[in-house]
């Protein structure tokens, strides 16, 4: 079975202004979206109580808002959380009260406001000064990761695909970070290991694309750049897309049945192997091919005369 | 000849396999519900205590299947619930208050298993419910309480030396102290810098101050102190709340993660790990009569206290010394190799101490444990009343007038040493500790994880292994072996590392390395189609395949395991599962879909003459 039968040479680099211009559009959009609306940073960048309650029957989230204020805690957010019988309720941190506490007496205050048994599914509080700590280590952590694969793909290709390939990551995470900002998903610890793992997958398919350009310099003598870049591209269609399906098919069974604690996990993932499956065609080669990459950049130092160099390619 | 894998190196993939099918076997047989006994405070548990649940449970006949003496832990085991709950009731009713009966799951591992080191995997709290909390520990008060004992420090030690100074006291981070004259200031830093090598000292001649600092390394030192004590009070603390496998461990420079695994009743939790404990040295009431304090008569100044094993003294109820001016206590050897426990004060401390023990050479001092309990009862604004424990812990004579530092000697072993060190230190906390963060997972919740994310790998699992048989079909059947091979390891390599937990997002990185981890075969397979269209032979095609896709595979996989390393080094509980999942699967896939195909291939189709390949 072959789902793409590619007979010629597809143009990839034809498209290659249009991907460029929509990547940037993309890109300014998710940085007015990050400034504009912010991301929904969850509890563990914030700080402050989170307690999930379980009801026997669907609750009403109006009844639960007003015991709520009723019992001094005013500005309570109350929603639903995977079904109509889980109530999730966050509370800001506040100075007069021992925040430690809070979990519980929310817990007393429902039980003898609602007259129902409730299930305790989890009680989460963070202080406040956990959560500024994180920001920091999660924004650290990327850079971190970033700048160790950019050395990485430096050393083991060159320093435009190095450049080509982390700035298609950058793209990814921005974009993935763009579209939880727009739609106000929350952002929370899982969310930032669900974009580190993007940003492994989309440098796999980055690497695996780079892999057969470096290739192909080598072994197609005729064609400029870009059409090395087509050859190339066309070569590894199939075996990107087999693998955006696979990735795909494990991540929406997760979606779909890995609970609401996963759902943002699976949505970042599940963005991100779009985006990452787009970037490694577009934006990793377009950029190697706009800093001028070449053959001469690809053969290896020793191979200076014509005669050896043949047999080098030809193995 | 192309495609020939040789027998060893069949051998070898054959027995990885096995021996991570073997290790991930414990996880198949569930788990045994069972009850934990230690001992507090002191109190071993020995074969007697052994003999002693065993002949109570029979009395009582509570049904049990096994039971044994692990890790100075009786764990018995039982058939069901109701017998366990029946046996802890029961049990720690007769045990009392120097042992916690704490309820257990324990693996149901066959000793065979058992034996070679099988251990089912560990789960994380958000799946096996419970409560973890994170405290940190203030620093600025460690430090300050560091810089006033300082203060207290010199003023005696020049008092001691007869030098003269104008004052000393405290400014910002450091100790100032000012002279009336030079040769005073000369005599005082010489003397000082003698005794305290890890201070840095500045002098003035012309204000005539000595100004003292401690170094970053000295400071260092402090803070450590501070984070390694609170550690210790309260892995005690958390022993006396009977949780059975609890881990306090510290993270990074200040705080310190306490996780509970079922427990739901946090409230408890917190006020006993809050609780404050306390020492007293006192006298002990040699005149009075013993009995007839324990026939109510107890003479007004003194009180009638127990020791541990229930014997009472009397003691009297002026305090010479209050455990916050001890500043280390440890244990050690005295000349005859027996043990002894050494206590250093504080100045203001010393000075009372050297008082106090002056005039009372020769005769019994008491220690006394003082703590503060959470009982059921409940006052009327629903906080848990706390009971003010007291128990003698040592009775010693006093041999001398002492001073800031001193030794309790007579102490029968060697535990009970290290022991009475640890209470004495417990009595002052130098730092205090605040919750920082803390998460509560409930026992359904829990279960409802394992189940959801189960069903995602499973199901994730099944989609792959449809679509690579449809897709490749005789090789999708090679790439799919890989795949379970796969699995099996990750939960083989899971089970054996000690530290590696599964959590909810770990099972999500297992479900994305069951979808990535078939990346590698795609790439090979790919790579022999196009050999193939070139016009290559069977044989050829396979070889080319391999090869060509081996450095592209090995390059994807280091830049992702290099993402997966900095997200275990920056993530907390949860995402560090998520990062190991992710760097093993990493692993054990490469070996399974690069070697472990290989060999597969190889002995199917390697080295026959074939015109066509089912690829």
């Amino acid at each position: 079975m072959q789902l793409l039968k590619l007979k010629e040479t597809v143009d990839f680099m034809r498209l290659r202004k249009v991907a460029m211009i929509f990547s940037i559009l993309m890109m300014l959009a998710a940085i007015a979206s990050l400034s504009i609306n912010k991301l929904n940073f969850g509890l563990d960048f914030t700080g402050g109580t989170l307690i999930e309650v379980g009801f026997e029957e669907a609750a009403s989230l109006d009844a639960i808002r007003e015991i709520m204020d009723n019992n001094g805690f005013e500005g309570a957010v109350v929603q639903h959380y995977g079904s109509s019988k889980d109530v999730v309720i966050r509370l800001a941190t506040q100075e007069d009260i021992k925040a430690e506490m809070l979990g519980n007496q929310v817990l007393t205050v429902l039980k003898q406001g609602t007259g129902q048994e409730l299930n305790m599914r989890r009680i989460e509080f963070v202080g406040s000064s956990v959560g500024d700590e994180l920001t920091e280590q999660g924004g650290l952590a990327m850079l971190t990761a970033l700048i160790c694969i950019l050395v990485y793909v430096a050393f083991r290709f060159e320093w435009r695909f190095a450049l080509g390939s982390v700035f298609a990551l950058f793209h990814d995470v921005l974009l993935t970070l763009g579209l939880f900002s727009v739609l106000g998903l929350e952002f929370d610890l899982t969310v930032l290991a669900a974009i580190l793992a993007v940003i492994g997958y989309s440098l796999n398919d980055t690497i695996v694309v780079s892999d057969r350009i470096r290739e192909n310099f080598r072994k197609v003598r005729e064609g400029g750049p870009a059409e090395i870049i087509n050859i190339s591209l066309t070569q590894t269609l199939s075996r990107t897309f087999i693998t955006s399906i696979t990735t795909l098919l494990v991540l929406f069974a997760l979606f779909f049945q890995g609970g609401a604690l996963i759902h943002g996990f699976a949505t970042a993932l599940l963005f991100g192997v779009f985006i990452g499956t787009y970037s490694s065609i577009y934006v990793a080669s377009s950029i190697a091919l706009v800093l001028g990459i070449s053959r001469e950049d690809l053969i290896p130092e020793v191979v200076e005369k014509e005669g050896e160099d043949q047999e080098m390619m030809m193995p | 000849m192309l495609n020939h894998s040789p027998l060893w190196k069949k051998l070898m993939v054959l027995l990885i396999v096995i021996v991570g099918a073997l290790y991930a076997m414990p996880n198949l047989y569930g788990e045994d519900p069972a009850v934990q006994i230690s001992g507090l405070r002191g109190a071993e548990t020995t074969t007697s205590t052994l003999d002693n649940v065993k002949s109570h449970l029979t009395e009582q006949q509570i049904e049990f299947s096994s039971i044994a003496l692990e890790n100075g832990q009786v764990l018995v085991r039982f058939k069901d619930t109701e017998q366990q709950l029946k046996a802890r009731d029961s049990l720690d009713k007769v045990l009392g208050g120097d042992y916690s009966v704490a309820l257990n799951l324990t693996p149901a591992t066959p000793e065979w298993l058992d034996s070679i080191g099988g251990v089912p995997m560990k789960l994380g709290l958000d799946l096996r419910g419970g409560v973890s909390f994170t405290m940190e520990v203030n620093m600025n008060e460690a430090e300050l309480k560091a810089q006033e004992s300082m203060v207290g420090d010199f003023r005696s030690d020049l008092r001691n030396e007869n030098i003269r100074y104008r004052g000393v006291k405290k400014e910002g981070d450091a100790v100032v102290i000012t002279f009336r004259n030079a040769e005073d200031l000369d005599a005082a830093e010489s003397a000082l810098k003698k005794r305290y090598r890890d201070y840095l000292f500045a002098d003035d001649s012309t204000q005539l101050t000595l100004t003292v600092s401690m170094t970053e390394q000295k400071l260092k030192e402090i803070r450590e102190y501070a984070l390694q004590q609170n550690i210790t009070i309260i892995r005690n603390r958390v022993n006396e709340l009977g949780v059975a496998e609890p881990l306090v461990q510290r993270q990074g420079q200040k705080n310190i993660i306490i996780e509970l695994p079922g427990v739901q009743d946090t409230a408890t939790a917190k006020e006993i790990l809050n609780a404050t404990a306390t020492i007293e040295f006192r006298m002990l009431d040699s005149e009075s009569d013993i009995s007839a304090a324990l026939n109510g008569r107890v003479p007004a100044n003194s009180q009638l206290l127990y020791d541990r094993n229930g014997r009472p003294s009397l003691v009297k109820k002026r305090v010479m010394l209050t455990g916050d001016h001890i500043v280390d206590a440890g244990s050690s050897f005295d000349e005859y190799s027996r043990p002894q426990v050494n206590i250093t004060l504080d100045s203001p401390g010393a000075s009372k101490w050297s008082n106090a023990t002056k005039i009372n050479v020769g005769k019994p001092m008491v220690t006394v444990f003082i703590e503060y309990k959470p009982t059921d009862r409940v006052d009327s604004e629903g906080n848990t009343i706390f009971e003010k424990h007291e128990e003698i812990i040592q009775i010693a004579t006093i041999q001398g007038r002492l001073g800031k530092n001193f030794r309790i000697t007579g102490i029968d072993s060697q535990a009970e040493a290290t022991n009475l060190a640890l209470l004495l230190r417990a009595g002052a906390l130098i730092a205090p500790i605040q919750i920082v963060e803390e998460r509560t997972v409930g026992p359904s919740l829990g279960a409802e994880n394992v189940e959801l994310g189960m069903q995602a790998i499973i199901g994730g699992f099944a989609l792959v292994f449809v679509f690579m048989l449809f897709y490749y079909r005789a090789f999708g059947v090679v790439a799919n072996l890989a795949l379970t091979a796969n699995l099996v390891l990750i939960v083989g390599v899971m089970s054996l590392i000690p530290g590696a937990t599964l959590t909810l997002p770990g099972m999500a990185g297992i479900v994305l390395t069951v979808g990535m981890a078939v990346d590698a075969n795609v790439l090979i397979f790919e790579r022999i189609r196009e050999e193939l269209r070139e016009g290559k032979s069977v044989q050829q095609a396979i070889h080319q395949g391999y090869d060509a896709a081996f450095s592209t595979i090995l390059d994807a996989n280091i830049t992702t395991l290099i993402a997966a390393i900095i997200l275990y080094a920056v993530g907390t509980g949860p995402i560090k599962g998520f990062a190991i999942t992710l760097s093993i699967g990493i692993i054990t896939s490469m070996f399974t879909a690069i070697i472990g195909t290989r060999t597969v291939v190889n002995s199917v189709w390697g080295g026959k003459r074939l015109n066509k390949l089912s690829i």
